[in-house]
């Protein structure tokens, strides 16, 4: 059962979350390995939470038991803190830390924590902490909707990750648009020479 | 991927496919010959990718305007030889259901599958019906695949088991099934023949009375064949791990059921049910015989739990039955491996410990989904709060209906009062204007005007209610992803067709007021309204608008970028724009000042025309 990697990705409904846990599965196909993972559609994608849950390995399920996760990709600080159920003590997570105000909070019906308190929240229960202004990166990239390939790019750098680069940019090329490949693979390097360099320094 | 290798892709060859892909996938290897469906989520990529491919794959496919028709469609494909695909989610059998019954009964002479997909814990349904129910009052014999391979592979099958015994067949996935991505090995596609000659033979295609009890005893004896080949056939498989206890699965559960039987290392017998009904009971039997006690691990209704039960009853065995009637199982929800975990450790008396979560105690905002930016259904219900505020009227009843639209039930339209199903927003006004004084404005969306709208409308007119109906017409069948429908000139195969008209459908069944109007011009849609609120009989107002989806594609191609900002000098923060508008491009920032989310923003334009400080302006 170690041979079962699992990952859980989160964010709010355009952010491109489906489209990064596909890519990864491809790769993962591509390696020869199994790969299984549920999404969901229709009326979360209006702004709605999206939830991305995958199993790399021998699993029949791709939904993941409370506390289990070995990676969490967090598109969005609070969607990060709504998914601590799905995080343990073995958990690498990786937070953008650019939140998405939603409109309940303009409403005035919801409030929207401080995001340095979200990240000192996250700080204090995960080990395992990546947080990354991904919005930025993917800015410098070119394009602000590569934000997903951003944040793919540093799930990519953590060890234990199990595909390696190579075949992840391979699975972008065979499903992003052509002429969009270019400032992704941009982006996906931006996300992933950040988290190793941070792990550089640790 | 892309969409068009779910048709190229070589035999042998693997990809990474969803379970709804997988489908397609499956009756293109099939030889199918004819699919239709009207789009519902869990289902809707099927159709998708059908209406992407369908004519290099030599397939006939449409988007028909509901799911009785669909069914109707293929049921004539079928009984004329064709082998032919319909589908849709769990509610859209409810719709379709006079005709499925009369099909089961008289037969087919093409294989007929029939997908339907469920949706517990309602992600996107208006209930959690277990269709697997439907078999049983049908007599359709009933595949559930628990993975996108299975899924594929069955669709294929159900078409061979479709003819062997001339039946349709019921296929049922769940939301889990139908939006799983796995890695599915693809057999080889097969070209289906494009035309048939019906034979009449109206003893066997009409259900006279006189002939339909003939059929009942022939379905009868189809159901006793098929169970027998159920008994034996390898699709209802056991894993044993040991012990003597059993488990009956199927679908998404086995899953679950697998993964945590294997982590927990539990000694358990795994009956996996596939071709799950007729109920194989000498199989069934069998299986109770070789366990001391069982535990059924399904979602939704305790249809296999009860199935058990009775046979046990039959043969007066002495067993223990866990499941969902001695309370081990949750009744209602879909099942996860968490659920699966918990109730196993109850009905295997084990202590299967969860891993601890980690747990935060900082409050969180809501989340829910919202009309996006640029929506023309915003603009709709701004302008018509508008009309009726200042005419004064109160107690307005606002029955809806299934579509994005079923969004303005949230604050701040809050214009949403009563939803039953697809087309009850006409329906329920006709009660509501004879049980009660108030007055009635209902909405519907095109596409579902089209599905079932239509007869509530003629309803109306005919019993002379006072009623306003406004029809948001936003070109497209938008919550499901937009698909095609008979108001839009492109048909199902991505071929022009013809526009059905939705204003000449409404003069045409007599209504007395009908007005179209441009959404975002807000004054004019004002007083349209309100012309409409003041007509005594029934009133029907066409907004007309295509998606924000539709325009910001047509923007992106163009290369149009226009977005707009609040200048701060000029804003008063007197938050008409975000209290009322509620664009959820528009937001506050800390300390109060307005702004627009140049990410979010569309460029629609409309709140310029809602701020009374005139601060809104293009961004330079």
């Amino acid at each position: 059962m170690n041979s079962i990697y699992k990952i859980y990705l989160t964010g709010v409904g355009g952010q491109g979350i489906i489209r990064a846990a596909t890519i990864i599965g491809e790769a993962a196909m591509k390696k020869g390995l199994r790969a299984v993972m549920s999404e969901l559609h229709g009326m979360a994608e209006r702004g709605g939470i999206v939830t991305t849950e995958m199993k790399i390995g021998d699993a029949c399920s791709a939904l993941i038991q409370k506390g289990s996760a070995d990676l969490l990709l967090a598109l969005e600080p609070v969607e990060a803190l709504r998914s601590l159920e799905k995080v343990g003590p073995n958990t690498t997570a990786i937070v953008n830390s650019a939140p998405i105000i939603p409109f309940t909070v303009s409403l005035g019906i919801s409030s929207y924590p401080e995001v340095s308190q979200i990240i000192t929240e996250l700080q204090g229960k995960i080990k395992n902490l990546f947080i990354i202004d991904a919005l930025n990166l993917a800015r410098k990239a070119g394009d602000l909707i590569t934000l997903n390939i951003v944040m793919l790019g540093a799930a990519a750098a953590i060890p234990g990750f199990p595909v390696g680069k190579e075949l992840l940019l391979a699975s972008m090329k065979g499903t992003l648009p052509a002429s969009t490949i270019e400032v992704n693979f941009v982006a996906f390097e931006n996300g992933y020479e950040t988290v190793l360099g941070e792990m550089q320094r640790e | 991927m892309k969409v068009e290798e779910i048709l190229t892709g070589g035999e042998g060859e693997k990809l990474f496919l969803l379970g709804n892909e997988a489908a397609v996938r499956g009756a293109l290897e099939a030889g199918v010959s004819i699919a239709a469906t009207y789009p519902g989520t869990p289902s809707s990529e099927i159709g998708n990718v059908l209406s992407r491919i369908a004519k290099e794959a030599g397939v006939y496919f449409e988007f028909s305007s509901n799911e009785k028709v669909a069914l109707e469609v293929s049921a004539a494909a079928a009984a004329s030889g064709l082998r032919s695909f319909v589908f849709m989610k769990c509610v859209g059998l409810n719709v379709a259901a006079d005709s499925f019954m009369s099909t089961i009964y008289e037969g087919v002479r093409g294989g007929m599958v029939i997908l339907v997909a469920d949706d517990p814990s309602m992600y996107s349904s208006q209930n959690e019906q277990d269709d697997r129910l439907y078999a049983r009052i049908s007599g359709s014999p009933l595949l559930e695949p628990s993975d996108p391979q299975e899924v594929k592979d069955l669709v294929k099958f159900g078409f061979e088991l479709s003819e062997k015994f001339k039946l349709p067949v019921l296929l049922r996935t769940t939301t889990r099934v139908s939006h799983m991505r796995g890695v599915v090995e693809l057999g080889k596609v097969k070209k289906g023949k494009a035309k048939s000659t019906f034979e009449r033979n109206s003893s066997q295609f009409v259900v006279l009375p006189a002939n339909a009890r003939r059929m009942r005893q022939e379905l009868i004896r189809k159901l006793e064949e098929i169970e027998e080949f159920a008994n034996s056939c390898e699709l209802n498989r056991i894993i044993d791990k040991g012990g003597d206890s059993g488990i009956i699965t199927s679908g998404s559960s086995f899953n679950y059921v697998m993964d945590i039987v294997d982590e927990y290392k539990i000694p358990a017998k795994v009956l996996k049910l596939t071709l799950s009904y007729p109920f194989p009971e000498k199989l069934v039997k069998s299986f109770l015989d070789s366990v001391k006690q069982v535990t059924i691990v399904e979602e939704v209704e305790p249809v296999m739990e009860k199935e058990v039960l009775s046979l046990i009853g039959k043969y007066g065995m002495q067993k223990r039955v866990h499941g969902k009637l001695d309370g081990a199982f949750p009744r209602a929800f879909e099942y996860t491996p968490d659920i699966v975990r918990e109730s196993l450790s109850k009905s295997f008396d084990l202590n299967l410990p969860p891993k601890e979560p980690v747990k935060s105690d900082i409050p969180l905002p809501s989340r829910p989904p919202v009309l996006c930016p640029g929506c023309p259904h915003r603009a709709t219900y701004y302008s018509l709060k508008e009309a009726v505020k200042s005419l004064g009227i109160k107690n307005i009843i606002y029955p809806t209906d299934i579509g994005c639209y079923t969004l303005g039930a949230a604050p701040p339209y809050e214009m949403a009062d009563y939803l039953l199903s697809m087309g009850s927003s006409v329906g329920t006004s006709c009660g509501f204007a004879r049980a009660t004084d108030q007055r009635v404005v209902s909405f519907i969306g095109d596409s579902t005007f089209f599905h079932a709208g239509i007869p509530g409308l003629i309803n109306a007119v005919h019993n002379k209610d006072k009623i306003m109906l406004v029809i948001l017409d936003n070109r497209t069948t938008a919550m499901t992803g937009g698909q095609s429908y008979p108001g839009v000139p492109i048909d199902g195969m991505g071929d022009t067709a013809p526009e059905v008209s939705i204003e000449g459908i409404v003069k045409a069944a007599g209504v007395g007021f009908t007005k179209i109007i441009e959404p975002f011009n807000l004054r004019r849609a004002k007083e349209a309204f309100t012309e409409a609120l003041r007509y005594s009989g029934v009133a029907v107002v066409i907004a007309r608008h295509p998606c924000a989806q539709i325009t910001a594609r047509e923007r992106r191609k163009k290369g149009i970028h226009i977005v707009f900002d609040v200048e701060q000098d000029k804003c008063s923060r007197c938050m008409v724009c975000v209290r009322d508008f509620a664009c959820p491009a528009i937001y506050v920032a800390i300390g109060g000042s307005v702004h627009i989310d140049a990410l979010l923003c569309v460029g629609c334009g409309v709140c310029r025309q809602v701020c009374p400080d005139n601060a809104i302006e293009v961004t330079k």
